[in-house]
């Protein structure tokens, strides 16, 4: 489903010294897999994610998703390819003057949803992330949690074939973080291929999935059942 | 499409009053701009009846010898009637001259009697002429000039043109209104053009707090037009609604100034100008408002949809 065929990423600062984010990077995800990326900061995994959402072009090498080049798509094909993958971020990134219902639908509404379609989905999402009775709140009405239940209610509502959650559970505490690891779960046993990059050593070893582990913009292990090991 | 109309103009409207600060300080600045611009109609408006008041003021007068025949002064009237240049001619009698001499100099009674002295009317006919450019009065001089009817001539029946006599004063004038109208173009352009940066400006800003709200559109798949669209109507809104609160706040305005100007000017009230092309001016304070709008947001979003 996605690939990254000998991908390297440069970055050239002002005095046009050249700082290298990832290195001939390799990599492979199937349909429906749930894979964990770890790192310390500044291994690349944000890097990694950026170039799926075509945020990043790579300076060599290709990222392929479901066989279609990322990088070769036009400025109109992009947001097209934006609707088919979700996002979870660690700082939420919901609209603040929207509410909750209004930002999950503003999803729909940019995939050209129609109005019966939206009315019916949103609150069932939100059902989904047990925030029925938040449905009419704006972001700054709700908690951490709350915020990045309807971040995650927002990523699946197209019914997206891959969810990426760049450390969806970095400002949560561990009850927080405990749910949202289980909405995760939940996606993936409904066939969501899954992304996600933390730092929180709990979270990697309960879930006993596939773990990437990269340092200094390399992958140093890849486990089929991984545990976090830095 | 339809529908992506409908949500985009809901979204604008929506928007607009969420970020209610925000769209009250734009609104402001805006009608501090058309405001600017409906002052450069008013004082162009103004520019222009006094100078239309002077022109009409200037004109030619030619003095016929009293030997002159009303034949032959009808037959140069009508000659003057068919050049391009000539706007008016009015023909005064020897008779009528008299008169107008007589009510001019009622109180005088020493003129009067020496005038009663007098076994014939000693003044002659004229023609005053009122061309429709000052910069034409030279033209109509020479013409009369080329056709040997000036004064002077042997056997002319034009006795003289004032036009000598008032050369200088309608060059002056003539250098006056142009620069005049110079001036007042620059000083529009200039009026206007500042008070547009503003806007520009303003509405950037309003777009600057909103372009983490960008970013996060396009992650969700938003194309271009679904995430520009609402900024558009709320350009439209901030110009629909400082439209509105310029042409309300006129009224009052010329009101006041309107019997200042009418004495100043001795021409025109700015009031019964407003009321008189009150259309015209929405139009225009409309139409400027809305495309400000459009153009500044557009502008500003811009910068922000680079993926």
């Amino acid at each position: 489903m996605i690939r990254f065929d000998n991908v390297s990423k440069e970055y050239r600062d002002n005095g046009n010294s050249i700082t290298t984010a990832l290195y001939d990077i390799t990599l492979a995800v199937d349909q429906g897999e749930f894979v964990s990326i770890v790192g310390h900061s500044g291994a690349g995994k944000t890097t990694l994610l950026k170039m799926l959402l075509a945020e990043e072009a790579p300076s060599s090498g290709s990222v392929l998703f479901e066989d279609v080049d990322i990088h070769r798509l036009s400025l109109k094909e992009i947001p097209q390819l934006r609707r088919r993958i979700g996002t979870v971020f660690q700082d939420f990134k919901l609209l603040p003057n929207k509410t909750a219902y209004e930002n999950i639908a503003f999803a729909m509404e940019a995939a050209g949803r129609s109005d019966e379609e939206i009315a019916a989905d949103v609150p069932q999402a939100l059902e989904l992330v047990d925030l029925s009775d938040k449905i009419w709140n704006f972001p700054h009405q709700l908690s951490g949690g709350e915020r990045q239940r309807v971040a995650i209610a927002r990523a699946i509502i197209n019914q997206p074939d891959l969810l990426i959650a760049d450390e969806p559970t970095g400002n949560l505490d561990p009850v927080n973080t405990q749910d949202i690891i289980d909405v995760l779960r939940k996606i993936n046993e409904l066939g969501t291929t899954i992304l996600l990059t933390t730092h929180n050593k709990g979270v990697i070893d309960t879930l006993g999935r596939r773990v990437i582990t990269m340092e200094g913009g390399r992958i140093v292990r890849d486990d089929k059942h991984g545990r976090y090991v830095l | 499409m339809f529908t992506t109309i409908r949500r985009i103009i809901r979204s604008g409207f929506v928007s607009f009053w969420r970020n209610g600060v925000v769209s009250v300080a734009s609104v402001l600045v805006m009608t501090v701009t058309l405001f600017t611009l409906g002052a450069t109609i008013f004082l162009g408006a103004l520019l222009h009846s006094s100078l239309e008041y002077l022109k009409e003021k200037v004109d030619v007068n030619i003095y016929f010898t009293t030997a002159a025949t009303e034949d032959q002064i009808m037959n140069l009237k009508s000659a003057l009637d068919t050049l391009p240049e000539v706007a008016a001619t009015t023909y005064t009698s020897r008779e009528q001259a008299l008169e107008d001499f007589k009510t001019r100099h009622q109180n005088d009674y020493t003129t009067i009697q020496a005038l009663d002295e007098l076994d014939d009317n000693p003044l002659g006919a004229s023609i005053s002429v009122r061309a429709k450019e000052t910069s034409q009065y030279e033209n109509i001089a020479q013409y009369l000039e080329d056709h040997g009817m000036s004064g002077g001539t042997e056997g002319g029946i034009v006795d003289s043109i004032n036009f000598y006599q008032n050369k200088t004063a309608i060059e002056k004038l003539n250098g006056i209104i142009d620069g005049m109208d110079k001036i007042s173009f620059v000083v529009t352009i200039f009026l206007v053009v500042i008070s547009v940066l503003i806007t520009f400006n303003t509405v950037r800003l309003a777009i600057y707090t909103a372009r983490e709200e960008i970013a996060i559109m396009r992650l969700v798949g938003a194309d271009n037009i679904f995430i520009r669209g609402p900024f558009i109507v709320e350009g439209i809104l901030y110009g629909l609604f400082a439209a509105f609160a310029t042409l309300v706040a006129m009224y009052p305005v010329t009101k006041w100034l309107g019997d200042e100007t009418e004495r100043f000017f001795g021409t025109m009230n700015i009031h019964i100008y407003y009321m008189n092309n009150f259309g015209q001016i929405l139009l225009i304070i409309g139409g400027a408002g809305i495309v400000l709008g459009v153009v500044s947001s557009f502008l500003a979003v811009r910068r922000y949809l680079r993926v």
